[in-house]
């Protein structure tokens, strides 16, 4: 039996208030604000920071440099998106997620835009409430084996042990490109990227696999060991890999998807992170479009008119992106080209 | 609690008159009972909303919810599996049951091991002998000191460093040791097993029934029949017998070097012995320290009184101290022996595919992670309540019988 006290009381009535605070918090509130009509956006502006969720492991797309800066094409996604809606690049705030909490990361809110090397899938974008907005990677899944083992092809493969990261549209592929060939193979399932990669140098995997593009850099980081490893020439899948954003909020979408789209343009005319000031008295009607000379581009997205100016600046346009974090890689390019090269990256007229 | 004991103001003539309740604020017992109510409410209150409001949210997202998954093909790959399992065919359900028979595989193991080892190390560190003193107690101390996860990831290290399957040390053609595991020979499984495992199994129960009518016996007649010839008749003969008779099958599939590893022959893999040596010599360390002060908590006037009537030291130990140790000891083992099955869950660092990791898996493919967790979390608390029931019933088996 509980005896009443005036202490009891109070800690009942404290403990409600708690309570009260507490839920007051979790409440989800569907604000629609008199801003941008996005919510995200609004928080964005409101906060002065835009929360970004990578990986920070992965060299060429998000790793921290020696000064502790974040490097990588999805660092520099969040930096254009930030650029895009807040003017300024710094402030970014990247928030590192695995690839078991990325989406629970996004879906909670606690970021409000997911560039972690994600593949866009069916399964995803119906069962998770997020949507994909632009992808900016088109790979596929690779294999990486040590040259001592003499396997040549994927198809030398059968009986072999797997490194790979579990959670990863990669585990899928391997399972279904075996059981397609009639294979076997045991997988060796590691959460943690330096863990697994551990695990692979050491010989405890007979090859290592994910996306190839993140193969390809990893081969590089092993620095004069390099040689030692192989890429096999087998990709085994389609995976698009892409920039993430919550479903429900169509404008915030449509801020992310036009930012891509205003670096691609950006690219196709030759704007670059160098010469953008000097097209400032272009007469070329797309581009002072682009550049919000004319019309209202930004405005029609809930953004700054010079949006993609301040993104070219920041970041650069689509191709330097590539070649400042992929190309020292030693990465070709091939369908990660623009349209008007033979690439897939195709953008729609800003207009 | 024996009855001698209890508050006599609570029985017989000092007991306080019983009175009615009265509706009123001055009541203690309507006071506590309004009380009650309220922080039930609350409670229920609180749960409620909570579980309304994430399904309110899943709901304006469009997540997927509920239990339909299971049913569904999972697709994902998983390295070791007690039951057969095809990625092409079987279901996120029957992933999910092999990463319960992971865990429980890991868990049971390591209790029994960490048992031993804790008990001979706890009987170690009391020893008269200098050097085993000290180098228990050193042990107790290192193990003690440095965080599990470390443990495990240095375990699975060192496994790593073991040389490749061409290279591997070997015990004759049969048992390989390389950083793919440790392959034995496997004993192929026939018919006349199964019949000599059910005459084991017979035979066992003869001897316990035996060992009853022995003690019997003893109580009635102070003389106690030998017991050892019968065991070994009932648990030996008989099921030697058996086999012999259905043809003495005994044929090993041997592990054989082909492709990239070893085939055939049963193998330890180097993920499930990380994880359960890191866990057994972790947990041990915590037992031996239970063992110690069990010992310890017996009067040093039983040792006396025992040395008095001419027992030996290891004789003292056996049939006073620690029967009497054990009751002590029980209660903070069984949080010892969860606390290795929760530490399993950390499987996930090093590769082993307990049920935390096909669980998260699962729970990152389909998008589910409200039902993920909530399947981690059901999986959890029914082992330990199954480890705490068993040992609370052993605990008062063993209790002290006020008589």
């Amino acid at each position: 039996m509980m005896r009443s006290s005036p202490w009891t009381v109070r800690a009942t009535a404290l403990a409600g208030a708690f309570a009260g605070c507490m839920l007051t918090g979790l409440a989800a509130t569907p604000a629609q604000a008199d801003g941008s009509g996005s919510a995200t956006l609004d928080a964005a502006v409101k906060r002065g920071q835009l929360l970004c969720g990578m990986a920070g492991q992965v060299p060429g797309f998000s790793l921290p440099d020696s000064q502790g800066v974040m490097r990588g094409l999805d660092a520099d996604t969040c930096r254009a998106v930030t650029a895009a809606t807040l003017g300024d690049a710094a402030k970014v705030k990247f928030v590192p997620t695995t690839t078991q909490n990325r989406f629970t990361a996004l879906q909670s809110g606690e970021v409000d835009l997911l560039s972690r090397s994600t593949t866009w899938t069916l399964g995803r974008e119906g069962n998770l409430g997020l949507m994909f907005a632009w992808v900016n990677y088109y790979d596929g899944t690779g294999f990486l084996v040590k040259k001592s083992s003499g396997v040549k092809a994927a198809k030398d493969m059968d009986g072999a042990t797997i490194c790979v990261q579990p959670g990863t549209s990669t585990e899928l592929a391997i399972a279904d490109y075996y059981r397609l060939h009639n294979m076997k193979f045991t997988p060796i399932l590691i959460q943690d990227l330096t863990e697994i990669q551990g695990a692979f140098l050491s010989g405890r995997c007979d090859a290592y696999s994910t996306d190839a593009s993140a193969l390809a850099t990893f081969r590089f980081s092993q620095g004069p060991k390099a040689d030692d490893l192989q890429l096999l020439p087998d990709i085994i899948s389609k995976e698009p890999l892409g920039v993430m954003v919550r479903k429900g909020d169509d404008k915030w979408f449509d801020v992310v998807r036009w930012t891509f789209a205003a670096m691609i343009v950006a690219e196709e005319k030759g704007i670059t992170q160098a010469n953008v000031d000097t097209f400032m008295d272009s007469k070329d009607p797309d581009i002072r479009r682009l550049l919000g000379l004319e019309g209202e581009m930004g405005k029609a997205l809930g953004l700054d008119p010079k949006f993609a100016y301040h993104v070219i600046k920041a970041v650069g346009n689509l191709g330097e992106m590539w070649d400042r974090n992929i190309t020292p890689m030693g990465v070709p390019r091939g369908i990660n080209n623009i349209w008007t090269k033979g690439g897939l990256q195709y953008a729609p007229p800003m207009r | 609690m024996p009855a001698t004991l209890a508050d006599p103001r609570t029985s017989g003539a000092r007991k306080a008159p019983k009175r009615r309740m009265r509706l009123s604020w001055s009541d203690p017992t309507f006071r506590s009972i309004v009380w009650q109510i309220v922080i039930v409410g609350l409670v229920v209150g609180i749960v409620w909303y909570l579980v309304d409001n994430t399904n309110r949210n899943l709901a304006a997202r469009r997540i997927a919810t509920g239990f339909g998954f299971l049913g569904r093909v999972a697709g994902i790959p998983i390295g070791e599996s007690p039951i057969s399992y095809s990625s092409a065919s079987d279901t996120y359900g029957r992933a999910l049951w092999i990463g319960v028979l992971n865990t429980l595989k890991v868990a049971g193991i390591g209790i029994v091991l960490a048992t031993l080892l804790g008990t001979l190390v706890g009987i170690g560190r009391l020893s008269s002998n200098w050097l085993m003193a000290r180098l228990t107690g050193f042990y107790v101390e290192v193990i003690r000191d440095i965080p599990l996860l470390l443990q495990l990831l240095f375990w699975y290290t060192m496994l790593q460093g073991l040389p490749v399957p061409k290279q591997s040390w070997r015990i004759g053609d049969a048992v390989f040791l390389s950083n793919r595991g440790i392959k034995v020979p496997y004993l192929i499984w026939e018919n006349a097993h199964n019949w000599a495992s059910v005459a084991l199994l017979c035979g066992a129960i003869g001897t316990f029934v035996w060992s009853r009518r022995a003690r019997a016996q003893q109580e009635a007649t102070g003389l106690r029949p030998a017991v050892w010839p019968v065991a070994l008749g009932l648990m030996g003969a008989l099921p030697l017998a058996v086999w012999a008779a259905l043809g003495a099958p005994m044929a090993f599939e041997l592990p054989v070097l082909r492709g990239f590893n070893f085939q055939g022959g049963g193998t330890v893999s180097p993920e499930y012995f990380a994880l359960l040596l890191g866990l057994v010599l972790y947990t041990a360390g915590y037992i031996a320290e239970i063992v110690r002060s069990g010992i310890q908590a017996i009067a040093i006037g039983q040792w006396e009184a025992a040395g008095a009537l001419g027992l030996r030291r290891g004789a003292i130990l056996r049939h006073i101290v620690l029967p009497q140790a054990l009751r002590v000891v029980i209660p903070p083992m069984t949080s010892q022996y969860l606390n290795l099955t929760k530490n399993s869950s950390l499987a996930v660092a090093i590769g082993y595919q307990d049920v935390v990791s096909i669980a998260n898996t699962t729970l990152n493919q389909t998008g589910q992670a409200v039902e993920g967790i909530a399947v981690i979390m059901a999986v959890f608390l029914t082992i330990s309540l199954s480890i705490s029931l068993f040992m609370n019933w052993y605990n008062a088996r063993i209790a002290l019988v006020g008589r």
